[in-house]
Order: structure tokens, then sequence, then C-alpha cells
């Protein structure tokens, strides 16, 4: 689930790197439009607008919708709807970014502490102390 | 890190190299300091701090530099250093909704002197899918879902630089 989720969001991001696609992202945002709709708003050609909604439909960003004879792209709800996969994932950065500071300051409460009562000993078992810190957290 | 989900729910575990203490501290007590979304906060000024009173019932919310205050939440249970739950208020457009209601559940658990597991639950998250429409406006707004990925993938990157 987790390699997944980390793929599409890869997608999405790669998607909206684009200051055109995300432009063309943001309108449809707003209502669903045609491809027409869309170019008429922007400086891009029709064909270039397909392209780069067909870029936004293959990450799974946009879908489009039949309005009668009309052709209109939209936010995919798929898309929308995994707010809890948002969420998951910005649980995975909020708990590795918690572990670094966290981290960060075990290590610095340490340090004076160490070096207060042991100066000398400390000198040798910082390296150390790191050294085990930085294996824990490539595993 | 592991994790478990299902559709309501997200469960996360991490072992900290640090005591329990400073792990809850860090998570209670600076969170604008890990927090992934520092360009997120909801409020207009620019946040200062993220703070938790440290009482049930008492405030989660977000202090801006120019001393505005807005509510993410509250706190359901507190358990100091051991356990943490927050009522989390905050719609898709990352916007303060008292009729959102979901939980954020953390525990503490020591596993020696200098290291920390900490199981963080984030369940009713079914709160969200009454809103469709709010959902789907929450793609055109800056704070939205959009700009959420878009930050995601910027703090992604930032971590990666911080390991080498």
């Amino acid at each position: 689930m987790k390699a997944a989720l980390a793929q599409a969001n890869a997608r999405r991001f790669a998607a909206l790197g684009d200051p055109t696609r995300l432009q063309v992202f943001a309108l449809i945002s707003r209502a669903p439009l045609s491809v027409a709709e869309v170019a008429a708003q922007l400086p891009v050609s029709r064909p270039a607008v397909s392209q780069h909604l067909k870029v936004l439909a293959d990450a799974g960003l946009v879908s489009l919708e039949t309005a009668g004879t009309r052709n209109l792209y939209r936010p995919d709800t798929d898309a929308v709807a995994s707010l809890r996969d948002f969420i998951d994932s910005l649980w995975d950065v909020g708990l590795a970014r918690f572990k670094l500071q966290a981290e960060k300051v075990a290590r610095e409460r340490a340090r004076p502490l160490r070096s207060a009562h042991e100066p000398e000993r400390d000198a040798r078992r910082l390296p150390d102390a790191r050294a085990a810190a930085q294996r824990k957290e490539k595993r | 890190m592991s994790t478990t989900v299902n559709d309501h729910r997200v469960r996360k575990s991490v072992t900290v190299a640090a005591p329990l203490a400073v792990a809850f501290e860090v998570f209670t007590a600076q969170i604008e300091a890990w927090w992934p979304m520092a360009s997120h906060h909801i409020g207009q000024a620019d946040c200062a701090a993220v703070l938790i009173e440290p009482r049930v019932g008492g405030r989660w919310f977000e202090r801006g530099v120019d001393g505005s205050e807005c509510d993410w939440g509250h706190v359901l249970a507190w358990d100091a250093p051991h356990r943490v739950t927050l009522m989390w208020q905050l719609n898709a457009r990352f916007e303060f909704d008292p009729s959102i209601e979901t939980e954020v559940d953390v525990r503490f658990t020591a596993i020696d002197a200098n290291s920390t597991r900490v199981d963080l639950e984030h369940r009713g998250l079914e709160a969200y899918g009454a809103d469709a429409l709010a959902m789907r406006e929450s793609f055109s707004a800056p704070s939205g879902w959009n700009g959420m990925l878009e930050h995601y993938a910027e703090v992604a990157m930032r971590i990666g630089a911080t390991r080498g």
C-alpha cells in the first residue's frame, strides 16, 4: 500500500510539475471544462491542452465526463476521495520529520550533560552516538 | 516506519532514538518544528507556533506572528508522557470546521532509556466523505490538495537532502 501510494503521489507531482498543466488543472478544478474552453483561457493550442489533460488523466488527477454532446474534464473524484491517502502521506512525512527533530533534541540534550561530567570520554563517545543515530535512521 | 490503513483510519508507527519524555515533548510542544505543512497553516498571518494546552479540553491552535490565533481542534486525552489524543477539526481545505471531527491518537512507549516507539492513529476520516463538494473545491484553493501535494513533494525532498 505504502509503495503504491508513493508511486501514485510521484505521478501526481510529476504531472503537476509543468506550469501550464498546473494552470489547466486549476481551471478545471473551478468548473468542468471542455478542451476548447480551457484553450480559450490559456495561450495554448487545443491539441496542446488535450495532451496536458491526457497527462493529468494518466496521473489520476482528472477524468472525463460527458454532458449531452460535450466532453468535460473535471478533477478525478477518486483522487479527491483519496484525501485519506493524502493524510496517510502527511503523517508519513510528519512522523519522519518528527523523528529527525526528536533525535536532534535528544542529541543536543545528551551532549552538554556528558561534557559537563565527563569531558574527555565525551570526545570519544560522541562520534559513536552519532553513528548509531545515523545507522538507526537508515533502517 | 510501518503503515496500516483501512477506509477511515490511518495508522503509523515510528521508533525514534530519543527518551520517552523528549519524544512526547517534541511531539506536543514543538509541532511547528516538524509539522510538514508550515506553509499551509490556516491563519492569515505567518505561523509563529502551533500550541496544545496540556489538559483535557485544552485548545489546539496556531498562533500567527501578529498574535492572531486559529483553532485546529482540542485535547481529548492527556496522559504525559504516554499518550495524547487530539480532536482534529480541519477540513479538506485546511480550515477549521467544527463539524469535522477526526481523532489523532498518539501513544508513546519507552523501548529503553534512549529510544521510544510512537504509535499514531488518525481515525474518523469518514467525516471528510460527507462533503464531496468541499473536497472538489479543495482542488482550487491555494492551501488545498494541490498545494498539499506540492508541499509534500518539497518536504520529501528536503528530508532526502537532510539524510544525504
